[in-house]
């Protein structure tokens, strides 16, 4: 003869003191809506941009060094020696090598412009094999060659070419008194910032036209990727071995992996925010509760006269906070899809939205809204129905 | 009444119900209810008429003496077992009508019936019929606030007999309201009654009580008459 309440009637029952006080109801799930949106969004937006970062990392390579003249030991600037780039080339384990030289020199759209109005941009001589080393590519045009490197012709990095309004090969600009054309202009080169704001020529021409010494300010190197540690420690001893302590060796990549590393620890950050909104949003479907409890204690004492048990009741008092922290969970997943999917867009990634993320979200609002409701539905639950009736 | 025809739905003997504080509520009530009886009990505030409601309803449990209701023993029976025999067998009309303010007349009546495993569509199509029976029949869909204060009362009543109970307790049904709707809903509990419901209505109002066939009168925890 005991009392007995159908499963599908405990999930409607529950439902009914959000069916009565909708704004109520939606106002209390926003804080948790809001929580897990945050984690969510911060999860996948982590995800997003490191599987980008992963991505740019594995066309770009980790295997590219670049040597640079450091300084004498009496705290002047060095220089390379002419033939460290022909010595490097010979290291085992090196594919590719190329080099730089930063000119003195300004570059400008006419002759009527001041030359010291460089715009930030530098001039300089680079090596026809420097493209392929760094695995640029064109969007105009063509790179230097050993026979333009001999003559007036100038490729252009992707920043240089903005900066100077040039979107089209042939154009004329103006070097030291003398005019070039533009052959090509380069994409951005993501492990070499420096050559995007440049303006390249030969060694030949740089030689020539600008009285240029031959020897490289920056050395581009490409190892084997399971060569890249040993051919690190003789590039110093090969490119100077006169001075080797005058020579700097870095790895580009290495500041691309350490934003990767920067930007985890942002997520570790925004994620204890996240986890601080679920709370709040969890106190105020308690705080809910509890005062649906209080004013509906006409209600517990009627359900009880119709037949609930205490644990009827306290069943109804856990399901509807459950309810509001699913409807709040369910709500900010698709809040934290959205964001993501339209952050991931507008930064060209690709859209990562982590399973775990989901599973995580919606399990931490169900965990919390049954945390919520523990102690209201108890406190309905052990309400006497003779008090409960009393009249108000 | 003959005693071989009736059957008893309600037992109380040497009842007595004392609170914490020493006040004794009830002392020593002995009362039979038979099946199809529509009797009232009188008595003015602190006669203890609440509390015998409250334990006749077995909302709340004697401090001494027993209570039976259908042929159950209430002192044998755990808080679900006690529920039980509400869902089923105990029927409620209160003062203030108590109805849930999101759901329709028809839904409200249906509630009569989910503490006893009924499945929604069987709850609904038995509170349609239980509203025709209390005459609002054309107010099924509306919601408690948009029905006067009779017919919240009439679906209270409806909602009270939807699982067909042993006996219908009616706590001053009539105390919220005018005296001609007050006197509507009494000839609807006499209809009811006529149609083999058996009803207890606990009231202050003597000239109410004096109106039904049986009377009991209460004063200070006891039973002073009973005709």
């Amino acid at each position: 003869m005991s009392s007995r309440l159908l499963l599908a009637d405990i999930a409607r029952v529950a439902a009914v003191g959000l069916r009565t006080r909708k704004l109520r109801a939606a106002l209390s799930a926003l804080g948790i809506a809001i929580g897990i949106a945050s984690v969510v969004a911060v999860l996948g937006l982590s995800e997003s941009s490191r599987a980008g970062l992963i991505r740019q990392l594995d066309e770009l390579g980790t295997n590219l060094l670049t040597i640079a003249p450091g300084q004498t030991l009496a705290g002047s600037d060095a220089t390379l020696p002419d033939a460290a780039t022909k010595k490097i080339g010979r290291i085992a384990g090196v594919q590719q090598v190329s080099s730089v030289r930063t000119l003195d020199a300004s570059v400008r759209r006419t002759d009527h412009i001041d030359p010291d109005e460089t715009g930030g941009l530098g001039v300089a001589a680079a090596d026809p094999s420097l493209l392929a080393t760094l695995g640029g590519r064109m969007t105009r045009g063509h790179f230097l060659t050993a026979a333009t490197g001999q003559t007036t012709s100038v490729v252009l990095g992707a920043v240089a070419a903005r900066r100077l309004g040039i979107d089209r090969v042939g154009v004329q600009v103006y070097i030291a008194g003398r005019w070039y054309s533009v052959i090509g202009i380069m994409a951005s080169l993501p492990l070499a910032g420096d050559l995007d704001r440049s303006v390249l020529m030969g060694y030949d021409a740089a030689a020539a036209y600008l009285r240029e010494e031959r020897s490289a300010t920056t050395i581009y190197m490409r190892a084997a990727p399971t060569a890249v540690g040993r051919v690190r420690e003789r590039l110093a001893a090969t490119a100077n071995p006169q001075n080797p302590e005058e020579v700097t060796v870095s790895r580009p990549s290495d500041a691309l992996t350490a934003r990767a590393a920067a930007e985890s620890a942002f997520t570790g950050l925004f994620l204890g925010l996240g986890a601080v909104a679920l709370l709040v949003g969890g106190i105020g479907i308690a705080n809910t509760m509890v005062i649906s409890v209080l004013e509906r204690r006409s209600e517990i004492g009627l359900r009880r006269a119709l037949g609930a048990t205490r644990g009827h009741v306290r069943s109804q008092f856990l399901g509807e906070s459950l309810l509001l922290a699913a409807a709040g969970g369910a709500a900010g997943i698709i809040i934290g899809a959205l964001v993501i999917g339209g952050y991931a867009r507008s930064r060209g990634w690709e859209t990562v939205i982590p399973p775990d993320a989901l599973a995580g979200g919606l399990g931490a609002a169900l965990a919390i809204g049954a945390l919520a409701g523990l102690y209201p539905a108890a406190r309905a639950a052990r309400l006497p129905p003779t008090e409960a009736l009393r009249s108000v | 009444m003959s005693a071989t025809a009736t059957r008893t739905v309600l037992a109380l003997e040497d009842v007595v119900k004392q609170y914490a504080g020493g006040v004794r509520a009830l002392d020593g009530v002995t009362l039979r209810v038979e099946a199809g009886e529509l009797m009232a009990i009188v008595g003015p505030s602190g006669s203890g008429k609440s509390t015998l409601l409250h334990i006749m309803g077995t909302l709340d449990r004697p401090s001494a003496g027993s209570v039976s209701v259908a042929g159950h023993d209430v002192s044998l029976l755990d808080d679900r077992a006690l529920a039980g025999l509400r869902s089923r067998f105990i029927g409620f009309v209160f003062q203030q009508f108590f109805l849930i303010d999101g759901m329709t007349a028809l839904e409200n009546v249906a509630q009569g019936l989910l503490y006893s495993a009924t499945p929604s569509r069987e709850r609904l199509a038995a509170a349609r019929l239980a509203l025709q029976r209390v005459g609002l029949a054309h107010r099924v869909l509306h919601h408690p606030s948009q029905l006067s204060g009779g017919e919240r009362q009439r679906v209270a009543i409806a909602r009270a007999v939807v699982a067909r109970p042993a006996v219908v307790f009616a706590d001053e049904p009539t105390g919220n309201l005018d005296s001609r709707t007050g006197a509507e809903v009494l000839a609807l509990l006499r209809e009811l009654n006529d149609q083999g419901a058996t009803l207890v209505v606990i009231t202050h109002d003597r000239e109410l009580a004096s109106a039904l066939p049986r009377c009991v009168v209460m004063r200070d925890g006891r039973v002073v008459s009973d005709r």
